[in-house]
């Protein structure tokens, strides 16, 4: 058992480049107890043998974040070969769900930075984005409801063609499907749970002495077993968490968290105007933000946080009376329209103005009148937990599994999507050297790229949540102060956009 | 005998790591990571073993010190820490230098595919392992039995290592054996055997004509020897007191010189340099300290 186990593993380091014909889609194998949905080489390996199947990489939850590892694994020439299963029981995943344009918009979307939509163009996803509905924006609109400040963000600012581009989370994780069925990569998708997992960290000193149980700890011992709800098992050199905030691998692997939840719920649902919208809109209420994000043709989506009370009863009342509130929070509700740019504190700014931005100048707008509610209305909990630590020997954490952020500023993906590119490009410079893939000195170099990035990123949300999440009186003129620097400094708001956008490590802002 | 060895110091590996992957940051590490003070009884014990009758080039104190750490060499937070942490940073040498001497394509997972190579002094296989999953046949060797089980063990771990040919022996039988390679690696070796000079006529013996030989090892100079010595000894304890004795090691030049003196010549050298803001460590122009030399065998010369 153990011989054929090793000889399938060699075998796949061996195969350069496995033939054409395997992966053009997934199918699932009709009423097998195994469940598993193979690939047409797995199934002839699986066949030749009952031994316990060997990976490279075991990635648990095929969500966003782990699409992305996948897709990331599967464009790299170092990585491509890697034998890799996906471990998630999501229907989604099986490719039968199809994406059709027409289809009502889902209420869960994501704002993509740039440098999102740059690392999946790399892998040869976004052009699957870009078939469905999706919408790039180029401006961006900030206020809040004291009347004394706004900023409006222009991508012409930095150069750019656009600030972010807003999909749903269905476009996006069956964009990165689609593009691993494409390629050859020897992926294999279990439709299932972890339940739990061994980890061998046995050190050697223990099995010195006996050379003769050489053969029975062979093979399995640089690996991590798995064990699968089916009641069935495999190995992996690496296991990669990314099965999300409530993650069954962090919790196995012994990694503590930080975090706490806000006493605060985010209502989020799509909704219709009457014209296209191409700007992401925001404004700070005395009870939380409140979103408006174009997703394309005439619909947008709405985050709007407010105490769980609130979201409760605004989640059941009439639609009617639900776009009142909405229209209201956007517009005349709590305070004043913001006067124009030059008031209030402007003097106190104004040294800056010989290097005033096009945007500068813009004025104030209002943003397009709500007609239609065209989803249901989600409710979630905001909360903010971060791992103490993403990486041990064998074990790394991805995405929400390593942080979960609340979605104000649409980061949540975004930061899922950098540590999936990371930890790609680490993979494959640990594969040219010859490192196994499992060794904790290369995981933690995945956390050192990315462990302050997201903290910094974290960091800023929560500032910005303290800071708009409660109404501080004069705190308020501050804060429309800043949006009045903000909007007169165009180093500085330079700086603040490319940070959004996920190209900057460390802001200057905050 | 005028020493003309011209030391290259073009890092030339370079530019693979810019242009095939832009996001290497080698995490590097000490080029020497030695054992403690033996105690007494498992000093004779390391010493009794076979392959040390005849001339050769053991040295029974620098052995004991392996013997007596041998079951530590995989635990990256235990004695050898500096050599896995250095690890990535030399290889990505000799992936470089081999790469280009063997024609290889190094965009390829597994290039050393075919190639020969011995890892003289292979302690626990720390680098045999690596040299292994890039495709290379490998043998190694180490004079310390204990380092050679606990080697097999590792190795016997994974199917891709398995293959590796582990035996307790020195470089100086191997050439008696007439056994050839086409690359001879020993990496943090020769600061520890008894006689350098001969070692390398061992090593040239041992290289094909056409082969490569690569050898690291600390430089004699007063940065190395506040750097290694007293920093990695003393203050940072990352090294058991005693590892190294500063008046064995080698400059540049005079390994260059030997090595050159027993047929092979030096084409390439680079310095390791640590970076105590990040812990890592990193391929330099600088040899001051730490350094690498990749050498090919001039047929003329023998
Ligand atoms: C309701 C809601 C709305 C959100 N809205 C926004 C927003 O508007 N903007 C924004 O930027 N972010 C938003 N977020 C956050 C964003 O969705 C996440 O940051 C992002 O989805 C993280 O992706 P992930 O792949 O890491 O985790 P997830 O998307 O949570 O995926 C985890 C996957 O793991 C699988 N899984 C879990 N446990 C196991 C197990 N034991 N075995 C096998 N598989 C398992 C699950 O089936 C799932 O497919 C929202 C989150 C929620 C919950
Ligand atoms: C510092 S370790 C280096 C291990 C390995 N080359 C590496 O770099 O990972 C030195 C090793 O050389 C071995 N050694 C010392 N003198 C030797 C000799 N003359 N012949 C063979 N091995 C020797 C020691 O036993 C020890 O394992």
């Amino acid at each position: 058992m153990n011989r054929l186990v090793k000889r399938s593993v060699s075998n796949f380091f061996a195969l350069k480049i496995p033939s054409k014909s395997l992966c053009t889609g997934v199918v699932k194998v009709p009423g097998s107890n195994v469940a598993e949905i193979l690939n047409e080489n797995e199934k002839k390996e699986n066949t030749t043998s009952n031994s316990i199947q060997q990976y490279d990489i075991a990635i648990v939850g095929g969500g966003m974040v782990g699409m992305a590892l996948a897709s990331f694994l599967a464009s790299m020439p170092m990585t491509k070969q890697l034998s890799v299963a996906i471990i998630d029981s999501n229907p989604a995943l099986s490719g039968s769900m199809s994406i059709k344009k027409e289809d009502p918009p889902d209420p869960r979307v994501s704002t993509v930075t740039p440098a999102t939509i740059s690392f999946m163009k790399d892998a040869g996803a976004w052009k699957y984005v870009e078939q469905n509905r999706h919408a790039y924006f180029d401006k961006m609109q900030v206020w809040d409801y004291t009347g004394l400040g706004y900023a409006r963000y222009n991508a012409r600012d930095v150069n750019k063609d656009f600030l972010g581009c807003v999909a749903e989370n269905k476009v996006l994780h069956s964009a990165l499907l689609s593009c691993i069925q494409d390629s050859d990569f020897k992926r294999t998708i279990y439709p299932l749970r972890l339940n739990s997992m061994t980890l061998n960290r046995s050190s050697m000193s223990v099995v010195e002495e006996n050379m003769s149980s050489r053969e029975s700890s062979s093979a399995q011992g640089q690996c991590a077993r798995l064990q699968l709800s089916d009641g069935n098992s495999i190995y992996a050199k690496l296991v990669v968490g990314a099965d999300g905030g409530k993650s069954r691998v962090r919790e196995l692997a012994g990694f503590k968290t930080t975090g706490w939840n806000y006493s605060q719920n985010a209502i989020i649902c799509t909704v219709e105007h009457p014209s296209e919208n191409r700007c992401a809109w925001q404004r700070f209420l005395p009870t939380g933000p409140i979103a408006l994000l174009p997703i394309g043709d005439k619909f947008s989506n709405i985050v709007w946080t407010m105490s769980p009370t609130e979201s409760n009863q605004r989640k059941s009342i009439a639609e009617e009376e639900f776009l009142k509130d909405v229209n209201s929070a956007l517009d005349y509700g709590y305070g004043p329209h913001p006067t124009s740019s030059l008031s209030g504190t402007r003097d106190l700014f104004s040294w800056f103005q010989m290097d005033t931005t096009v945007s500068a100048n813009e004025s104030f707008e209002v943003p397009p009148k709500i007609t239609k509610l065209v989803s249901e209305r989600m409710v979630f909990p905001l909360s903010l937990r971060h791992a103490n630590s993403y990486a041990s020997k064998r074990v790394v954490l991805i995405g929400d599994a390593a942080h979960t952020v609340h979605p104000l500023a649409g980061q949540g993906v975004n930061l899922g999507f950098g540590d999936a590119y990371s930890l790609s490009r680490i993979i494959a410079e640990g594969i040219a050297l010859g490192t196994d893939i499992g060794e904790v000195n290369l995981l933690k170099k995945y956390e050192a790229e990315r462990k302050p990035a997201n903290i910094s990123m974290m960091a800023i949300l929560e500032s910005f949540q303290k800071a708009y999440s409660v109404d501080f009186g004069p705190f308020n003129i501050l804060r429309a102060a800043a949006f009045h620097g903000a909007n007169y400094i165009p180093p500085l708001k330079r700086t603040i956009i490319s940070y959004a956008s996920g190209e900057q490590n460390f802001p200057v802002f905050l | 005998m005028a020493l003309n060895v011209t030391i290259h110091r073009i890092l030339r590996h370079r530019r693979f790591l810019n242009s095939a992957n832009s996001t290497l940051h080698l995490t590097n590490t000490r080029c020497f990571s030695h054992a403690p003070s033996p105690s007494p009884s498992q000093s004779s014990k390391a010493n009794d073993k076979d392959p040390h009758s005849g001339p050769s080039s053991l040295k029974d104190n620098e052995l004991a010190k392996f013997a007596a750490i041998s079951d530590t060499w995989w635990d990256s937070e235990g004695p050898f820490k500096p050599l896995h942490l250095m690890n990535p940073t030399r290889l990505a040498f000799i992936r470089s230098t081999l790469c280009r001497h063997f024609k290889r394509d190094p965009y390829s997972t597994r290039p050393f595919e075919g190639l020969k190579i011995v890892d003289v002094g292979c302690g626990g296989g720390i680098l045999s392992e690596p040299l292994a999953r890039l495709g290379a046949t490998v043998t190694g060797v180490d004079a310390v039995e204990k380092n050679i089980k606990i080697a097999r063990l590792h190795a016997d771990l994974d199917p891709t290592t398995s293959t590796i040919e582990y035996c307790c022996t020195t470089a100086e039988k191997l050439v008696e054996e007439g056994r050839t390679f086409d690359a001879v690696m020993a990496l943090e070796v020769i600061e520890h055997v008894a006689n350098p000079e001969e070692f390398c006529k061992s090593l040239a013996a041992l290289t094909n004509p056409d082969g490569a030989t690569v050898v690291s090892t600390i430089n004699r100079s007063m940065r190395a020897y506040a750097t290694a010595i007293v920093a990695a000894e003393y203050i940072l304890h990352w090294l058991p007191k005693g590892t190294h004795q500063w008046s064995t090691f080698l400059t540049p030049e005079e390994l260059a010189m030997i090595l050159h003196r027993a047929g092979i010549n030096v084409e390439e050298m680079a310095g390791f340099v640590y970076n105590p803001l990040t812990g890592r460590w990193l391929l330099s122009d600088d040899i001051s300290v730490n350094f690498i030399a990749f050498a090919t065998k001039s047929q003329n010369a023998i």
